[in-house]
C-alpha cells in the first residue's frame, strides 16, 4: 500500500479548487435561499422524541395529542417504533404532561426526551457558537503562525473553514437538521482536520531545510513530495477516526445521530482539503514571495 | 533479558490491574441525565421586585433554596448549579412524577403579608405590606405559644417596618399569604416591636410543619423562568447508552485490528496503549467525579480514533526511515523523534478548540470539551510516551529485528 509514482498533487489541486469552489457557491445558494434546518436548540420551541414499543400512526398520535392545548399544529416525523414531534412554541409543563400521558395511552412503554428552549437562550447559543468558531480559527493562526510561519497560518485557515463550512452546505443542502451537537462536531472537526494540515506542514517545513529552493519548480517539486510522504498518513489517521464516527452513527444512539453524520462528513473533507487545498494553497502564496535581494534565477 | 522481562511484567501487571479494576470502576462512573433518565432545567432568576438588584448572594441562596425544594420533594441527587450571574441549573434523575415536581419547583411561592384595601370583599386583602424579601431566610419555625397552641413564627428582617405596619394596622387584619392563598388572617392586637410574626391556630404539628416547610421554601429570593428544559424518559437513556457504548466497542475493536494489521508488533503495542488510553480516561471520570453524558460517550470513542494519530504518525515515521535503509534500531530512534514534533503541534491545536469549546459552551458542549481536553493530555502520555518507551525496550531487547514485524517489505528497503 505505497504511492511508488509521486502524483502531481499540485496540479491536481487545480481540479479540486474547482471542485471545492462549485461546492462552496452551490453552499451559499443553498444557504441564502433556505437557511439551515434549525432545530429547537436554535429554534425556541419543543422537541419531543418518543421511543416506542409498537409502531403507531401519525394520524393515530394526531388524534391522541390534539387536545393538549398548543397554538401551532405539531410537526411529527414517524420512524421506526420511534416519533419526533416538534412544536415552534414552547410547551409548558402542563401540555408536556397531557402529551405524554397522552401517547403513553396508545403505548404504555413509550419513553420519551423533551427538549424546550426559549427563543432567547437559543439566539445565545447561536451567538456562542459563532465566537466560539471565530476564537478557535485565531488561536490556531497564532498558535501556527509562531510555530510556522503565517503563510501556513493562512492556508491552514482557509483549508479549516473550507472544512466547516462543507459540512454547513451539505447539511443546507440535504435539509438535515442542526441542533447544539452540530456546533460540536463542526468545532471538533475544526480541531481535528488542523491535524491533518499539520502533519503535511511539519513535512513541508522539514523539506524546506534540505537544500534550497530557488524556482517555482523547486517549491512545487517539494510540495509533491512532501504531500506524497505523508498522504498515507494522512489517510489512515483520517481513517481510524472516520472509523470511530462511522460506528457511531450507524450504531450509536438517536440524539448523537446528527453529531456523527456531521463529523462523518467533516472527517471526509478534512483529509481531502489538507491534502488538496492546504498544501498547494501555501505554494501559491509561497511563490509570490519574491526572494529576499536574491538575484532571479540565473 | 532484563529489558524483555520488564517488558513482560509491565504489559501483564498493567493488563492485570486493569482487567480486575474495569467493573468496579464502569460501575462508579457518574452517568448523565441522557444517559439514565430525568430532567434538566435552566432557569433565568429575576429579583421578585422590579428594581431590586440580583446579587451572587441571593442567587446562591435561590440554588439553596431549590436544592431543598427538590429534597423535600423526595426526589434522590438533585444537582443544583450557578451558571454566569443571573442562572440556575438544576437537575434531577429519576423522578416519577415530573410534571408535579417541575411545577413545585417554578412556582414561585411567594409569601406576603397584606392588608384589606378599599373594596376588599370581606375576609380577602390586597394591600401588599411584606413580600417575601423582607423575611429572613427560612424564617418560620413552629413553636407553642403561651395556650400551648402551635404555633409558627416568622422573623422580620427590619424590625422597624414591621412595627410601624403593626401600628397602623392596630386593631385590624394582617393576612399571610402564600402565592394566592390565604394561610390565615390574624388581627393585629399590638404593636409588634421585636420583628417576629406569629402564625396561630389550629394546626397538628404535621400541618405545622408542612406550613413552615413551604413558608421556608417559598422564601425563595429570586423569580425564576424556564429558559431550557430536557427531560429524558430512563428508558431512552439506558437505549442510549447500550447503543452508543455498542458502537464504541465496535469502532474500537476496528481500530485494534487496523492497527495490529498494519503495523504488527509496534502496532500491537499501539493496541495495548490505546487500551490503557481509555482504562485511564474511566480512572479520570471516577475520581474527578465527572459526569458522563452522551456526547461525552462520542468524545471518548472519537479521542480513541485520534488518539491512535500519534501511532499512526510515528510508526509511519519510523517504517519510512527504516525503508530509506537504516537499521531498526536508528529507524526507530530518528522515527520518534521527529514524529514527537508533529504530534504534539497537532495535539495543541486541538486543544486550542477544545478550550474555546469549554470556554463558551454550556452543559453537554462543556462535557464534550471536557473530555476531549482530558483525553488529549492522556493521550500524549499513553501513546506518545507510554508506547515509545515499550517499543523502545523491545527493540533494545533485540526481539524486534526484522522489518517484517514493522510490517515493512524486504523489498521495499533501498540501500543506502
Amino acid at each position: 500500500m505505497r504511492f511508488k509514482k509521486e502524483l502531481d498533487y499540485v496540479h491536481l489541486s487545480k481540479y479540486f479548487y474547482i471542485f471545492s469552489i462549485t461546492l462552496t457557491i452551490l453552499g451559499i445558494i443553498f444557504l441564502a435561499m433556505f437557511n439551515l434546518n434549525y432545530s429547537v436548540d436554535f429554534k425556541a420551541g419543543s422537541n419531543v422524541d418518543v421511543s416506542l414499543s409498537k409502531n403507531l400512526t401519525v394520524d393515530q398520535i394526531r388524534t391522541a395529542i390534539g387536545n393538549i392545548g398548543t397554538d401551532h399544529e405539531p410537526n411529527i416525523t414517524p420512524g421506526t417504533q420511534r416519533l419526533t414531534i416538534r412544536y415552534d412554541e414552547e410547551l409548558t409543563s402542563q401540555q408536556d404532561a397531557a402529551l405524554k400521558s397522552a401517547i403513553s395511552k396508545l403505548d404504555d412503554k413509550a419513553s420519551f426526551e423533551v427538549n424546550t428552549v426559549d427563543t432567547e437562550m437559543a439566539k445565545e447559543l447561536a451567538r456562542n457558537a459563532i465566537y466560539a468558531v471565530l476564537i478557535s480559527c485565531l488561536g490556531i493562526i497564532v498558535y501556527v503562525s509562531i510555530r510556522f510561519e503565517w503563510r501556513f497560518a493562512i492556508a491552514a485557515i482557509v483549508a479549516l473553514v473550507h472544512d466547516a463550512f462543507m459540512v454547513v452546505a451539505v447539511f443546507s443542502i440535504f435539509r438535515l437538521e442542526v441542533d447544539l451537537t452540530f456546533i460540536v462536531a463542526v468545532l471538533t472537526i475544526i480541531g481535528y482536520s488542523i491535524n491533518d494540515t499539520i502533519v503535511i506542514f511539519d513535512r513541508i517545513r522539514e523539506n524546506l531545510r534540505f537544500g534550497k529552493q530557488k524556482t517555482y519548480d523547486d517549491l512545487k517539486n517539494l510540495v509533491n513530495k512532501s504531500v506524497s510522504q505523508t498522504i498515507m498518513r494522512s489517510l489512515y489517521t483520517a481513517f481510524t477516526v472516520f472509523i470511530a464516527a462511522f460506528f457511531l452513527l450507524v450504531l450509536g444512539g438517536e440524539s448523537i445521530k446528527m453529531f456523527s453524520l456531521a463529523m462523518v462528513i467533516g472527517l471526509l473533507f478534512g483529509a481531502y482539503s489538507s491534502i488538496f487545498i492546504a498544501s498547494p494553497l501555501w505554494l501559491l502564496l509561497k511563490k509570490n514571495q519574491k526572494p529576499k535581494g536574491k538575484p532571479a534565477k540565473a | 533479558m532484563k529489558r524483555l522481562l520488564s517488558f513482560i511484567i509491565t504489559v501483564l501487571v498493567l493488563a492485570a490491574v486493569m482487567a480486575v479494576s474495569t467493573p468496579g470502576l464502569l460501575d462508579r462512573v457518574r452517568l448523565g441525565l441522557d444517559l439514565k433518565g430525568g430532567f434538566e432545567i435552566l432557569y433565568q432568576a429575576q429579583p421578585t421586585e422590579q428594581g431590586q438588584a440580583l446579587t451572587r448572594a441571593s442567587l446562591l441562596q435561590t440554588a439553596a433554596s431549590l436544592e431543598k425544594r427538590a429534597n423535600v420533594l423526595g426526589t434522590s441527587e438533585p444537582e443544583v448549579t450557578t451558571e454566569g450571574t443571573d442562572r440556575i441549573r438544576l437537575k434531577i434523575a429519576g423522578v416519577t412524577n415530573e410534571a408535579e415536581v417541575r411545577e413545585k419547583m417554578k412556582e414561585p411561592a411567594v409569601l406576603t403579608f397584606r392588608s384589606a384595601a378599599p373594596g376588599d370583599a370581606e375576609g380577602t386583602y390586597s394591600k401588599v405590606e411584606l413580600v417575601g424579601s423582607d423575611f429572613v431566610e427560612n424564617a418560620a419555625t413552629i413553636g407553642r405559644d403561651n395556650l400551648n397552641q402551635i404555633e409558627i413564627s416568622i422573623k422580620v428582617k427590619d424590625k422597624q417596618k414591621f412595627a410601624e405596619i403593626t401600628k397602623r394596622l392596630l386593631g385590624q387584619h394582617l393576612a399571610i399569604y402564600l402565592d394566592d392563598t390565604k394561610l390565615s388572617d390574624p388581627q393585629v392586637r399590638a404593636e409588634l416591636t421585636d420583628g417576629t410574626a406569629s402564625i396561630s391556630g389550629n394546626y397538628t404539628i404535621e400541618e405545622a410543619r408542612n406550613l413552615a416547610d413551604t413558608i421556608n421554601l417559598g422564601a425563595l429570593p429570586l423569580k425564576l423562568t424556564e429558559k431550557y428544559s430536557q427531560s429524558v424518559g430512563a428508558t431512552l437513556g439506558k437505549q442510549s447508552l447500550n447503543q452508543t457504548v455498542q458502537a464504541g466497542l465496535i469502532g474500537s475493536v476496528f481500530i485494534l485490528i487496523f492497527m495490529i494489521g498494519m503495523y504488527r508488533i509496534p502496532g500491537l503495542i499501539a493496541s495495548f496503549a490505546l487500551i490503557l488510553h481509555t482504562w485511564l480516561l474511566i480512572l479520570v471520570f471516577v475520581f474527578a467525579d465527572f459526569t458522563l453524558t452522551l456526547p461525552g460517550i462520542a468524545a471518548f470513542i472519537l479521542g480513541i480514533g485520534m488518539a491512535v494519530d500519534a501511532n499512526i504518525i510515528t510508526n509511519e515515521r519510523i517504517r519510512e526511515e527504516m525503508r530509506s535503509g537504516k537499521s531498526i534500531m536508528s529507524s526507530v530512534k530518528a522515527g520518534s523523534k521527529s514524529s514527537f514534533r508533529t504530534v504534539m503541534d497537532s495535539n495543541v491545536t486541538t486543544i486550542i478548540v477544545a478550550a474555546v469549546m469549554f470556554a463558551f459552551g454550556t452543559g453537554s458542549v462543556k462535557g464534550f470539551a471536557l473530555v476531549l481536553i482530558v483525553e488529549i493530555l492522556l493521550s500524549i502520555f499513553t501513546n506518545l510516551y507510554f508506547a515509545r518507551w515499550l517499543l523502545n525496550m523491545l527493540v533494545k531487547a533485540g526481539k524486534l529485528s526484522k522489518p517484517k514485524q514493522f510490517g515493512v517489505k524486504e523489498s521495499e528497503i533501498s540501500a543506502l
